[in-house]
C-alpha cells in the first residue's frame, strides 16, 4: 500500500513538472525564440512582442511557474501524505 | 566630499561587514563547513544563491553586452533564469532529500562507483576553476579603476578578504556573507538604473521605462517609445535593428538550452540547495532564488537599452572638445579611443570596428595629445566610418557619470562590483575545496581519516584553491573569455543528464551513466577545442555542426548522453536493489531531516 501510495505521488508529480515545462518551453523557445519574428509584429506597450518575451516576460513567468509548482506540491504531499512532519 | 574618497569608506565598510560576518559564523563540523550545518531558511538561501550565481559578469559586463547586442543578447537573459525553473522542479528537491553535501557524492553514491564520482570531480574542478579566474580579475579591475591601486594589488586584497571568510566559515561564512553582498550589489545596480529610467522616461520602474516613451531634453513627452527611437538611431548608423537578432534561429535555441541546462548543472548553484532544512524549503528557495535574481535580470535589458540611445544620442556627431567630463576620464583609463578619421574634429559612430583590436595609445595626453586634445591612437584604421572604440564594460561602471549622477552611487557601484565577484568566487572555491577534501579524500583515497581531518584538509584546499585563483587572477591566460563556453557546455554536457537520469530513469545503471558522460563531455570538449584553439579561423556558421556555434553545442552534448546511456543501460544490468530502494527514497520528501546527518 506505502508503495503503491508513493508511485501515484510520483506519478502525479512528474504529470504535474510535464505540464510546467509546457508552459516554460513556450514562453522561452516558443515565443522568445521560434515565434519571436512573427509575435514581433504586435505591439505591446512599447515592445514588440516576441523582443518582450525575449528580455522580460519569459523572466516572470519563470518565476510564476517556480512559485505555482512549490505550491502545488505542498498540497500534493499532504493529499499523498508524504509531507515533511 | 571627493569621488575617491567615498569609494574607500564604502568599500571598505563592506569589507569590515563581510569579516564580521566570516568571525560571527565559524564553522565547527564538516557539515557546517559544506552545507552551512543544513539549517539554512529559503530566503537567505535564495540570496545566497542569487549573489553566488550573479559574477563580476553579471554585474559590470552583462548590460554592456545587451546594449551592444540588443536582441542577440536575450540568449543570456533566459538561459541564465530559465535553468532555475528545471533546478526546482527536476534537481533541488531530491537532492535536498538525498542530503549529502556535494555534487560528486550523489553520483557516486547513485552510480555505485568511484569512477563515475572521479570524473565528477574532475568536472567540477575543471568548471569552477574555469570560472573563479574570471571573478578574481573582476575584483583587480574594479579596484584598479576605482581606488587608483595596481590590478595586482587589487587581486591579493581581494584573495585575503576571501581567504578569512571562506577559510574560517566555510559554506556558514559564505552563506551569510553573501546574503550581505546580495544587499550591496542589488542596491548599487538598481539605484543607477532607477535614476537613469527616471532622467529618460519619467518611469521609476527601468522595467516598464524601458517600453516608454522618451522624455526630451526639458522633460517633456516626445510620444515616441524608447525602443523605437532606439531600433531608429542604430539603424541610421548602419547596425541592424536593436530588436531584431543577427544569430540564426537554430543558434539562439542550442545557446539558450545549453545555458539553462548548463545553469542547472553547475555544482555551486546546486550544493546552495543542500543547506537548507527540508524538500519543501528547496523548492521555494528556488523561487527566492529567482526572484533576486530576476530584479537584475530585468532591470539590465532596460539599462542597457538606456545607455546605448544615451551614448549614441550624447557622442555621435558631437564636437570632441565639448563632449562631457566622463568622456576624457574613461579615454585616460584606456577604455575609449577616438581616431579622427576625416579630421573634422566631431566624434561618429558607425557600424564596424573602428580600427584593429583593442585601443593603443601614443602615450598620455599630456605627452602626446592629437589636434583637438585627445589621446592618440596609434592601430591601424579601418576603411568605415566608424572613429570611437568604447569599451561595453563602460555601460555599466560609467552609467552614473553619464546620468550626472552623485557621487556616492559611483562609490555604491564599486562596492556592488566588488561584491558581485568576491560572493561568486567565494562559492567556487567552496565548491572546489570540498571536491577535493570530502569527495576525492574521504570517500576515495583515505576513507578513514576522523572528521577534524577531513575538516583541516578543506581548509588547506581553500587555501590553495583560492592562491591558484589568485595567480590566475594576476596572470590571466588569454583565453579566459573564450573558455566561459566551457564551464556551460561541461555542465549542460555532464552534470546535468546523469543528475536528471539518476532521479528519473529508476533503471539507469553506472554503466549507462559513465559512457553518458564520457561520451557527453568528449564531443562537447573537443568541438569547443577544436573552434576555438585549433581551427579559430573556420569557427564560424558554415563549418559548424548542424549551425550550432561552440557556445550552444553543450545542448548536442547533451542530448547525446541522454541517448549513449539510455542505449547502454538497456543492454546492461539493472542497478542493485538498495541502489533502486535509494532513488525511490529521494522521490518521497518525507524523512529528510534524518537523512541529512551524515
Amino acid at each position: 500500500m506505502r508503495e503503491e501510495n508513493a508511485r501515484a505521488y510520483w506519478a502525479a508529480n512528474v504529470k504535474l513538472i510535464l505540464s510546467y515545462l509546457v508552459v516554460w518551453f513556450v514562453v522561452s523557445y516558443g515565443c522568445g525564440i521560434l515565434l519571436a519574428d512573427v509575435l514581433n509584429n504586435i505591439q505591446f506597450f512599447g515592445f514588440k512582442l516576441g523582443f518582450w518575451f525575449a528580455q522580460q516576460g519569459s523572466i516572470y513567468v519563470f518565476l510564476a511557474l517556480i512559485i505555482m509548482y512549490a505550491r502545488s506540491m505542498n498540497k500534493l504531499d499532504r493529499k499523498f501524505d508524504v509531507h515533511e512532519e | 566630499m571627493d569621488v575617491q574618497l567615498l569609494t574607500y569608506i564604502f568599500v571598505g565598510a563592506s569589507f569590515a561587514l563581510y569579516i564580521g560576518i566570516a568571525i560571527w559564523s565559524r564553522a565547527a563540523s564538516t557539515k557546517d563547513f559544506y552545507v552551512a550545518g543544513g539549517g539554512v531558511s529559503p530566503i537567505a538561501n535564495g540570496a545566497a544563491t542569487a549573489a553566488d550565481w550573479m559574477s563580476a559578469a553579471s554585474f559590470i559586463s552583462m548590460a554592456g553586452i545587451i546594449a551592444y547586442a540588443g536582441y542577440d543578447a536575450s540568449v543570456y537573459l533566459m538561459g541564465w533564469t530559465g535553468g532555475y525553473v528545471l533546478l526546482a522542479m527536476l534537481l533541488a528537491p531530491y537532492l535536498r532529500k538525498f542530503g549529502k553535501f556535494t555534487v560528486p557524492d550523489f553520483i557516486g553514491d547513485r552510480y555505485y562507483s568511484n569512477v563515475a564520482r572521479t570524473v565528477a570531480v574532475v568536472c567540477v574542478i575543471f568548471v569552477s576553476f574555469t570560472y573563479v579566474a574570471g571573478q578574481m580579475r573582476g575584483v583587480g579591475i574594479v579596484f584598479a579603476r576605482f581606488l587608483e591601486v595596481d590590478v595586482n594589488l587589487g587581486v591579493i586584497i581581494g584573495m585575503a578578504i576571501v581567504f578569512f571568510y571562506a577559510v574560517l566559515g566555510g559554506m556558514k561564512g559564505i552563506t551569510y556573507t553573501q546574503v550581505a553582498q546580495y544587499c550591496v550589489l542589488i542596491f548599487a545596480f538598481l539605484v543607477p538604473a532607477v535614476f537613469l529610467s527616471i532622467l529618460m522616461t519619467g518611469h521609476v520602474l527601468p522595467q516598464t521605462g524601458f517600453g516608454a516613451t522618451v522624455l526630451d531634453a526639458a522633460g517633456n513627452d516626445t510620444g515616441v517609445y524608447l525602443l523605437e527611437r532606439l531600433d531608429q538611431i542604430v539603424q541610421d548608423l548602419g547596425f541592424g535593428a536593436y530588436t531584431d537578432g543577427s544569430k540564426s534561429t537554430i543558434d539562439v535555441f542550442f545557446i539558450t538550452a545549453a545555458l539553462m541546462c548548463g545553469t542547472a548543472g553547475l555544482p555551486h548553484v546546486i550544493v546552495r540547495f543542500f543547506t537548507v532544512p527540508t524538500v519543501r524549503d528547496a523548492r521555494i528557495s528556488a523561487g527566492w532564488a529567482l526572484f533576486f535574481i530576476a530584479l537584475l535580470y530585468t532591470t539590465a535589458p532596460a539599462v542597457g537599452a538606456f545607455a546605448r540611445t544615451n551614448l549614441i544620442e550624447t557622442v555621435n556627431n558631437a564636437e570632441y572638445e565639448q563632449l562631457p567630463e566622463w568622456f576624457y576620464n574613461w579615454e585616460n583609463s584606456g577604455l575609449i579611443g577616438w581616431l579622427d578619421k576625416n579630421g573634422d574634429g566631431r566624434v561618429q559612430m558607425a557600424a564596424g570596428d573602428p580600427f584593429q583590436g583593442k585601443p593603443n595609445f601614443a602615450g598620455d595626453r599630456n605627452q602626446t595629445a592629437g589636434d583637438f586634445g585627445q589621446r592618440v591612437v596609434t592601430n591601424a584604421p579601418t576603411d568605415n566610418k566608424s572613429e570611437v572604440y568604447i569599451d561595453r564594460d563602460i555601460i555599466v561602471l560609467a552609467n552614473p557619470e553619464i546620468g550626472n549622477l552623485p557621487a556616492w552611487v559611483i562609490a555604491l557601484v564599486a562596492a556592488g562590483g566588488v561584491a558581485a565577484a568576491l560572493s561568486t568566487a567565494a562559492g567556487l572555491l567552496l565548491v572546489i575545496s570540498s571536491a577535493v577534501s570530502h569527495d576525492l579524500l574521504k570517500k576515495t583515497l583515505k576513507p578513514d581519516i576522523t572528521e577534524k581531518q577531513e575538516l583541516m584538509a578543506a581548509r588547506l584546499a581553500a587555501i590553495v584553491a583560492i592562491c591558484i585563483a589568485g595567480y590566475f587572477g594576476i596572470n590571466p591566460p588569454g583565453f579566459v573569455a573564450q573558455v566561459v563556453a566551457f564551464a556551460f557546455g561541461l555542465a549542460a554536457a555532464s552534470f546535468f543528464p546523469v543528475i536528471l537520469m539518476g532521479i528519473f530513469y529508476r533503471r539507469m545503471n553506472k554503466e549507462g551513466a559513465i559512457a553518458g558522460m564520457a561520451v557527453g563531455l568528449i564531443f562537447t570538449f573537443s568541438y569547443i577545442v577544436y573552434f576555438k584553439f585549433v581551427s579559430p579561423e573556420l569557427n564560424s556558421a558554415e563549418h559548424w555542426l548542424f549551425g550550432v556555434s561552440p557556445e550552444g553545442i553543450g545542448t548536442v552534448g547533451m542530448i547525446l548522453n541522454f541517448l549513449v546511456a539510455f542505449l547502454v543501460s538497456r543492454v546492461t544490468a539493472a542497478p542493485p536493489e538498495e541502489i533502486q530502494h535509494i532513488v525511490e527514497d529521494i522521490r518521497v520528501p518525507r524523512g529528510a531531516g534524518q537523512a541529512h546527518a551524515h
